[in-house]
């Protein structure tokens, strides 16, 4: 059995070549995907050279370039889905999920469900065994970029990169010769995330060329939106951890330079900057991270390698642990997860449709992505297999909490989404974390849409009213005025308060399924803590989005500007999000479901099929095999009622807030200080035969218990403790200092530091000398020095 | 003729273009200093053309010689611009980079 | 003289004397070269300094000539005897150089800047005399004509060409910038 995982891995690679090669010659489109992020990359320099002279300003050459990517990356989706639905029409894979699909218990038992389970296992496992069709292999395309060494050795490297194992090869002389190859990688993945961009990146294009009207940099913008858009594709279709780098590193300074679009004011390049340093102190991780993976990998930065590589045991558990801590970081930083999420509400700065692109849909999901991208790396580094908590699942489950918490003290409405966002990616790496992978990249996918949706939807609230975000100040009631706009909001935030069918409700249930401690979900492993903390996400998610719609729909309108709905460019991006955001959850509905309502059985599960790579699905069935959770009835309408239920305490609470006052954000006086709702919580029983009792409930239990104490504390220890843990750090060291100096550093070791410390002076006064500003002199230590270096090169040689 | 009576004149050339550029204070007389150091590359380049029998030597003698013009205009604009600017082209007084 | 030398470095390989002759012609300029650069560099008369550079500039020419490139050699009369030393001129015009004897050219400490240059000149020398102690030209050197410099120029080496012609705009542009009155 211990040969097994081994033997799996070699015919998986052996299937990859063949379907590599059959699906190449079928397509074209495969073989130009470069065409996707080329195009948006060339639009940057049209922009950039004849922007401003043409009528539109130069947006028109950009929403050129993206739809044209848009309907490239949609071609590429429907040849890669008719791939796909092939082999699993000629293979053995649709036999296999008929059979998931006809024994997953539907809520049954846990007996029942454990029966399923390994019944699924050794189907998978049958299936892997006699080396059948490996569904959606990886399509490469690879250039070599550089190699060194002679053209003898290159041609055996670096050529063919569906080979494993591209060691360098002796050239015979006592050097090595290597190459590295560049090019493009599609596989579901990466298609998934083609989609998802180019999508939304379009309908951001369309948006803004009404949301930045008569902006003074309107041309830069949209430069710099396609050179993100570029970007972005550039690291989706990376086929090795280098172009990984070289894209993550892209969206990065775009990010930067368009948070900072309005720099003028101070606040908005701090923005900038934050979001910039923040992400260096990721980027380490990354480096160091690809660095393991390249020598761990018998030195190859091609992720199908590294993938097979990891799966297969031919890289150390150890080695591979390393370097997904090092890559932890860095999705630590991109994709906002606690405690590097610091930057991404800060990043709400800059201009609302580049939150929505970049810091909602996609760049944050880059961290995800590459997680995904290198999943066997962590598959395998964290042990999740039949685990109970892990390093990525344990600061998902925590930034889905935190970042929960903190939603709902925000005055201002960008900032709610923003932390919505970071609570949602949370929720994705704690799906990763717990082996759910395709839930995770689901919950991706549907995020992207209703997220897109919901910023969209508060720039056009902001368009409305004076271009200010403040819930409390200037909204209330638009719901009258922009009946467009509210309906959209309320569609994106159903859909991401996992309310059923919306997409989100999908995807988190999947989510909540994959961490397999709901009786009859299977899963791989038991983890409970995470699976806690998405519960309560779940609850918390829909409370907070309440609470927003609340204050900037409902109730009376507190600004002063005359709200109106906005235009068509915008409305119509919004109409699309909302619809995406209603129908995308469809496309993977448990097998369970689509029965039950009466569906062919070949309509479940669909973005499963398709977006699961070759180097995952090469690994279900091993002996630590990677499993597909069954979906649980129970659990979806416990989290469905959960999620119901804190809303609703919501609503109550403002209903009955708006019934005393119309014009109130929040109660004040009349109920108290917040101890003494925590006093009532802790005599809850006397409260119940209370006449406020629903009133004490909604506002002081629930609503009071998380937006008080725990989201203020949650508030302040972001505020206090992150942001003064660097000055603390100082502060401390400065103490530490001055005790050892006091008690121990007066006698001998203060003379030696002091005389280092003139020594250095001295040298430094010496060599100011040399810094006399003469150019004579420069000329003449530069004639010198070269001389003597020529005269020591020929007494030398 | 041997080849290295040529390099050899053309080295002593550059050397008194170095001594040159090392001690004359006044900007115009740096210049000339400079050109008889572009001068000398090109017996250089011209000799080994002429050795190896190509023409080579001789077209990239011609591309310094032009590069030289561009050098000597923007050259003397500076040197223009510091005179106008201090009443003196004493390039020990253009210190402003001492540290 | 150059029309002589021509003739003697053209046809065939050239006779004996009439390696001798260039030979000859050779020595007499380099020393006429090397004495009026070591004035250039130490003359206190900035006019002065720019008719020695005159002379480095013809010597230099004639050098070019007797190795056979006649079209640098007349490309160096037109642009450098020509074009570059009215420029230089100018520039001593327009600093309002002294006419005349100044004893401030210099800097006081000439010797560091004569010891770098002597140093540097004793390397590159030995390594020279290391590196070709005994090459010769070919004794059936033959000229390279103007022909074959423009046929060489506008086929292997034209982007150079063209770049260069790029630069010598920049350089335009930019001494206007730099030296105009704003």
């Amino acid at each position: 059995m211990s040969q097994l995982p081994t033997l799996l891995a070699g015919a998986g690679v052996f299937a990859a070549e063949e379907t590599a090669e059959a699906v190449v010659a079928q397509s074209w489109l495969y073989d130009n995907a470069w065409l996707v992020f080329t195009l948006p990359s060339a639009s940057f320099l049209l922009i950039l050279l004849f922007g401003k002279r043409l009528p539109f300003k130069g947006a028109e050459i950009g929403i050129a370039a993206v739809s044209t990517s848009f309907i490239l990356a949609l071609l590429t989706a429907f040849t890669w889905i008719g791939d796909v639905q092939d082999q699993i029409a000629h293979g053995g894979e649709g036999e296999e999920h008929s059979l998931v699909v006809t024994d997953a218990g539907l809520g049954g038992t846990a007996g029942e469900a454990a029966e399923s389970v390994a019944v699924a296992l050794t189907a998978e496992a049958e299936e892997g065994g006699h080396g059948g069709d490996v569904r959606g292999a990886p399509v490469i395309n690879e250039v070599e970029w550089f190699g060194i060494g002679t053209d003898a050795n290159r041609a055996v490297l670096g050529t063919d990169a569906n080979q494993p194992n591209q060691a360098p090869a002796d050239d015979g002389h006592g050097g090595s010769s290597f190459s590295i190859p560049i090019g493009t990688q599609v596989d579901g993945q990466s298609v998934m995330l083609l989609i998802v961009v180019t999508t939304v990146s379009l309908l951001v294009h369309i948006y803004s060329t009404d949301y930045v009207h008569g902006d003074r940099r309107f041309t830069h913008y949209f430069a710099f939106l396609s050179l993100f858009t570029a970007s972005m594709l550039f690291m989706v279709l990376a086929s090795s951890t280098l172009q990984l780098i070289v894209g993550w590193e892209l969206v990065g300074v775009c990010s930067f330079v368009l948070i900072g679009h309005w720099w003028e004011e101070k606040p908005n390049s701090d923005a900038a900057l934050k979001a910039f340093l923040t992400n260096r102190v990721g980027d380490i991780g990354l480096l160091v991270g690809i660095t393991v993976l390249y020598f761990a990998a018998d030195r190859s930065f091609s992720i199908n390698t590294i993938n097979e590589m990891a799966t297969s045991g031919a890289i150390e558990r150890s080695t591979l642990t390393i370097a997904a801590v090092c890559l932890m970081a860095a999705v630590m930083s991109k994709s906002g997860q606690f405690i590097l999420h610091t930057w991404l509400p800060d990043a709400m700065a800059g201009p609302t449709p580049v939150s929505a692109l970049i810091h909602a849909a996609t760049m944050v999901v880059a961290g995800v992505y590459m997680i995904g991208r290198l999943y066997p790396v962590f598959y395998e580094g964290f042990g999740i297999a039949g685990g109970n908590i892990n390093l990525m699942a344990f600061i998902g489950g925590l930034t889905t909490v935190g970042g929960g918490a903190l939603a709902f003290v925000q005055r201002d409405i960008k900032k709610v989404l923003a932390y919505s966002t970071v609570s949602q990616l949370g929720y994705m790496v704690l799906a990763l974390g717990v082996g759910a992978y395709t839930a995770g990249m689901f919950h991706l996918f549907t995020h992207a849409f209703f997220k897109a949706c919901l910023f969209l939807g508060a720039g056009s609230v902001s368009h409305a009213c004076h271009h200010s975000f403040d819930m409390k100040a200037d909204m209330g009631g638009l719901r009258k005025y922009m009946p467009i706009t509210f309906t959209t909001f309320i569609i994106g935030s159903l859909a991401l308060a996992g309310i059923p069918p919306l997409a989100g409700f999908w995807s988190k249930d999947e989510i909540l399924a994959g961490a397999g401690v709901w009786p009859g979900t299977g899963g791989n492993g038991t983890f409970t803590i995470p699976f806690i903390f998405g519960l309560i996400t779940a609850a918390m998610t829909a409370a907070y989005m309440t609470r927003a719609i609340w204050l900037t729909f409902f109730g009376d309108y507190r600004g002063h500007a005359h709200p109106h709905e906005s235009g068509p460019r915008i409305t119509i991006p919004l109409i699309v999000l909302a619809g995406l955001a209603v129908v995308v959850g469809f496309l993977n509905m448990p097998s369970p479901f689509v029965s039950a309502i009466g569906l062919p059985s070949s309509w479940a599960h669909k973005f499963e099929d398709w977006v699961e790579p070759e180097g995952v699905a090469s690994f279900v069935g091993g002996e630590n095999g990677f499993t597909h959770a069954s979906p649980s009835l129970s659990l979806a309408i416990v989290a469905t009622l959960l999620a119901a239920g804190a809303g609703a305490s919501v609503w109550l609470y403002y209903k009955r807030l708006y019934a005393r006052d119309p014009k109130a954000t929040e109660y004040t006086a009349e109920t108290g200080s917040i101890m003494t709702q925590v006093g009532a919580l802790a005599v809850g029983h006397k409260v119940l035969e209370e006449k406020y009792y629903l009133d004490h409930l909604y506002t002081d239990v629930i609503v009071g218990g998380t937006k008080g104490p725990v989201a203020r504390a949650a508030y302040w220890t972001n505020q206090n403790i992150l942001d003064r843990m660097v000055d603390l750090v100082g502060t401390s060291s400065v103490a530490v200092g001055r005790f050892v100096y006091k008690f121990i550093d007066q006698g001998a070791v203060d003379g030696a530091v002091n005389a280092s410390g003139s020594l250095a002076e001295a040298f430094g006064q010496i060599l100011r000398g040399v810094q006399t500003g003469q150019i004579r002199q420069y000329a003449t230590l530069l004639f010198g020095a070269a001389t003597v270096l020529v005269a020591v090169f020929i007494i030398a040689v | 003729m041997f080849i290295n009576q040529f390099l050899i004149f053309a080295a002593v050339l550059f050397c008194i273009g170095v001594y040159g550029v090392l001690t004359r204070k006044n900007g115009v007389l740096v210049l000339m200093s400079i050109e008889l150091i572009l001068n000398a590359v090109n017996i250089n380049l011209v000799a080994f053309g002429a050795l190896h029998q190509h023409v080579a030597g001789q077209v990239f003698a011609l591309f310094v010689i032009a590069v030289a013009a561009a050098e000597v205009g923007v050259g003397l604009a500076i040197v223009l611009l510091i005179y106008r600017n201090r009443r003196s082209i004493n390039v020990a007084e253009a210190n402003l980079l001492k540290g | 003289m150059i029309h002589l030398l021509a003739q003697e470095a053209s046809p065939g390989a050239m006779s004996d004397t009439g390696i001798w002759i260039s030979n000859i012609f050779f020595y007499v300029i380099a020393a006429v070269a090397v004495v009026a650069a070591l004035k250039l560099v130490t003359t206190a008369n900035v006019v002065h300094a720019a008719l020695y550079l005159l002379v480095v500039l013809s010597a230099v020419a004639a050098t070019y000539v007797i190795l056979g490139a006649e079209f640098a050699a007349a490309t160096q009369v037109l642009v450098y005897l020509g074009a570059i030393m009215v420029l230089l001129l100018f520039g001593v015009m327009l600093t309002r150089a002294r006419i005349g004897a100044d004893s401030d050219l210099d800097h006081e400490q000439r010797w560091i800047g004569g010891l770098v240059a002597a140093g540097l000149g004793a390397v590159m020398v030995y390594s020279l005399w290391e590196g070709f102690g005994s090459d010769k030209l070919p004794a059936d050197m033959q000229p390279q004509r103007t022909q074959m410099v423009s046929d060489e120029i506008f086929s292997t080496y034209i982007v150079p060409f063209e770049a260069l012609s790029v630069l010598l705009l920049a350089a335009l542009i930019g001494a206007v910038v730099v030296a105009r009155r704003d």
